[in-house]
């Protein structure tokens, strides 16, 4: 064991070599949590690529870019594919891939309109699955209204990649008139989920582990950027949207609560968690709030403006669940707590890492 | 979902809840045994709702927090070498050893792999005759009969590439531990119902009349504990000590017989040390001589492998509510979340977490106020990026 020092001598700081002391939860490696869009992920981020080529776009922090280009509001945004097994219930690895980035950019009230794919292919890979995950893209790119338009493909030995990898950037047009972005979320605001969560997680789960639930849990994978379409169409005025993919919805408000500075305050009994997740999650000993989703968004939106937006959300095929789940606050800032069913509070942390199932 | 739902009705809750506070008329200690019973309370925030009076400490009940830092730095060895395939419950991997957890291990080649069951485990080594596979056979006597059954298997299915690492604990001997320690507080238990499925009640009858505490055999939904805070509230309050079955659809007087025939083939009671805690005559079990071949501490030799907790650390004090997290001198500076010494601040439910936690979410002068549970790992307020 190191000495322990248990009280820290004050010291003398020198402002040319200061580094930052907070430790990359001392892991001298990657690990699996660096990619589990918790507090290691954002470390990642904060300690490495930042110091390297961090800019105030990328401080923003938001699920895609806003830039002005040429006169024009241009949203930009890129996130890489990696799922096993490549095809689950309800979807592929090219659902995801268009999805993602469709909503990703959608986020900031763009509408999406091309997309980049590039393959990272393992050498042995059958080709059939090569042209199912194509085609399965080609599919998602039409249903969300978006084309790709250019690509790259590389090849690596075999035992250097897990079968196929898809990188998709977008690009899409925001509105004038719209500011969406984490910072922006206000005490008062009403928080939306626009339907059940856990489920894409769930149905990974259920064919990763073999695991049986009773039901066939089905992904939620769906492109979000027109029913974002039908919420502007109500109200330019949405404060924050994210989409609440890895680390699920306890991910996404914690990003948005510690961005504006706000709290949040949750129902537990109004989160619409469907059976099925409920008995996965009860089963594994994990929390349906961390799990992830691939085709649902979280809104902040002005307390004037919720019923309005709710009502909208609900005459959309992708909003019928749309469900208010509590209010941004301005106690507690930076952190999101749940007013539990029985009527005690717990707060909801971000999550370091991955999920983990709970022995106890 | 039937049979769920029903013992999370807040209306059955709040009769519960106002029957308790009708009955209490003085403070009373009251400690929750199992960590999927703190885990409940917090997770619903029940400390939060029963009166003043009822005060709920944490046991020791978490098998990955009392997980002794020597069994780690043990796992770590194994788990690093190339012909072992490491197969653990998930919670086991961010759980710290001296320098580095299982996640890192994994992270730098070890083939860790997180399984639900041992019998997955097993079936790994039937897969991979080339290779070693070791279960982290950790947990109460709820996760010990499966274990056991995985190495009945491996000697039956002629597996010599299976083998378990061993940290079983047992919940009487802590009670007991927990009893005779100098300036004890506590005044009654919720004993662990999943525990007593397995192993019956035959055990608590004894320290219940012994130590005059009232042991009250409690499930895990809500109502399943503020039933069991009422029966141990009522026992109090009329001066008796009697254990009480109110978990009867899970748990029988004899237990699981044919779970405790095979506890009785494949595993001995034996010394065991609680990280946190120390050293409980008798708190554990390990494999018998006729199974010591799948004893994975032999086969990769690293019985040596001795490891010291800090002495700085507190937390046995802390789980025994003798000492309030706030009143450790390590507490938010050499031991955080991020940093745990010991039990309390590993566990995302330990005391010294959750005092952390509201630490945080009250600004920095929190000492000594009675801390709200909170769920999920604290983590350090974030620089902002640009």
């Amino acid at each position: 064991m190191a000495e322990l020092v248990s009280e820290a001598a004050p010291e003398t700081v020198d402002p040319a070599n200061w580094t930052c002391p907070a430790p990359l939860r001392d892991q001298p490696v990657v690990v699996m949590g660096h990619g589990g869009g918790g507090a290691l992920s954002a470390e990642l981020i904060e300690q490495v690529f930042a110091p390297a080529y961090g800019n105030p776009t990328l401080a923003r922090m938001g699920d895609s870019a806003v830039l002005d280009l040429g006169g024009a509001r241009l949203a930009f945004s890129t996130d890489s594919h990696v799922v096993r097994p490549l095809f689950f219930p309800g979807g592929s690895l090219g659902d995801l891939a268009v999805n993602g980035t469709v909503n990703d950019l959608a986020m900031s009230g763009a509408r999406p309109a091309h997309l980049s794919a590039a393959f990272v292919l393992e050498e042995g890979v059958e080709l059939r699955v090569v042209d199912r995950v194509a085609r399965a893209m080609g599919a998602a790119a039409e249903a969300a209204g978006v084309t790709v338009v250019t690509g790259d493909t590389k090849v690596v030995e075999a035992g250097h990649g897990d079968g196929v990898y898809v990188t998709t950037a977008g690009v899409g047009l925001v509105p004038e008139g719209v500011d969406i972005r984490p910072q922006r979320a206000r005490p008062g605001d009403a928080v939306i989920v626009s339907g059940p969560i856990g489920l894409h997680g769930v149905a990974i789960m259920s064919v990763r582990e073999g695991l049986e639930f009773g039901v066939e849990v089905t992904s939620d994978t769906a492109p979000l950027a027109d029913l974002v379409a039908a919420m502007l169409a109500v109200t330019p005025d949405i404060h924050v949207l994210r989409d609440p993919t890895r680390g699920g919805l306890a991910a996404s408000l914690n990003e948005i609560a510690r961005a504006s500075g706000t709290g949040v305050r949750l129902n537990e009994r109004a989160i619409p968690v469907p059976d099925a997740v409920v008995n996965a999650c009860g089963f594994l000993g994990l929390d349906p709030l961390y799990v992830a989703n691939e085709g649902r968004l979280v809104a902040f939106v002005p307390p004037t403006e919720a019923d309005a937006v709710l009502a909208a959300m609900r005459a959309h095929p992708q909003g019928g669940g749309a469900t208010l789940i509590g209010e941004c606050v301005a106690d507690h800032p930076g952190m999101v707590v749940v007013a539990t069913g029985l009527g005690g509070t717990r707060v909801v942390d971000l999550p370091l890492g991955e999920q983990l199932p709970r022995i106890c | 979902m039937k049979y769920i739902d029903e013992f999370n009705d807040p209306g059955l809750a709040r009769r519960l809840l106002d029957e308790i506070r009708a009955t209490v008329t003085r403070p009373w200690a009251l400690m929750e045994v199992c960590g999927g019973q703190t885990h409940s309370i917090i997770r619903h925030g029940i400390d939060q709702l029963l009166p003043e009076e009822v005060e709920l400490i944490h046991g020791p009940g978490c098998p990955v927090c009392v997980t002794p830092l020597e069994v780690i730095d043990k796992a770590l060895e194994i788990a690093s070498r190339p012909e072992v395939i490491f197969c653990s419950f998930g919670d086991m991997l961010r759980v710290p050893g001296t320098d580095r957890d299982l996640f890192r291990v994994k992270g730098e080649g070890g083939d860790v792999r997180v399984v639900y069951s041992p019998l997955d485990a097993l079936q790994l080594a039937r897969h991979h005759p080339d290779r070693q596979v070791v279960f982290f056979a950790i947990g109460f006597e709820t996760t010990a009969p499966a274990n056991a059954m995985a190495v009945h298997q491996a000697r039956r299915l002629g597996l010599d590439n299976f083998s378990l690492l061993v940290s079983h604990v047992r919940v009487p001997p802590a009670i007991e531990a927990i009893m005779t320690a100098p300036a004890c507080r506590v005044q009654g238990f919720l004993a662990a119902g999943h525990v007593c499925s397995v192993m019956g009640i035959s055990e608590y009858p004894e320290l219940a009349e012994r130590h005059r505490v009232p042991i009250v055999v409690t499930g895990f939904e809500p109502l399943d504990i503020l039933e069991g805070v009422r029966r141990a509230v009522h026992q109090l309050e009329r001066g008796e000590h009697r254990v009480e079955n109110a978990y009867p659809r899970a748990v029988r007087e004899a237990g699981n017989p044919a779970a405790l025939r095979m506890l009785e083939e494949v595993f001995e009671v034996a010394d065991r040390s609680w990280r946190g805690i120390g050293r409980i005559p008798a708190s554990g079990w390990r494999l018998t001589d006729a199974f010591r071949a799948y004893d994975a501490e032999h086969r990769f030799d690293v019985t040596g492998i001795r490891t010291e907790e800090p002495a700085v650390c507190r937390a046995g004090e802390v789980l025994q509510g003798l000492i309030k997290p706030t009143e450790c001198s390590a507490f938010g500076t050499t031991c955080t979340p991020r940093t745990p010494l010991g039990a309390t601040m590993v566990s995302s439910e330990g005391a010294c977490a959750a005092y952390y936690l509201y630490r945080r979410m009250n600004g920095q002068n929190s000492q000594g106020a009675p801390a709200p549970r909170g769920a999920g790992i604290p983590q350090e307020e974030m620089n902002s990026v640009g």
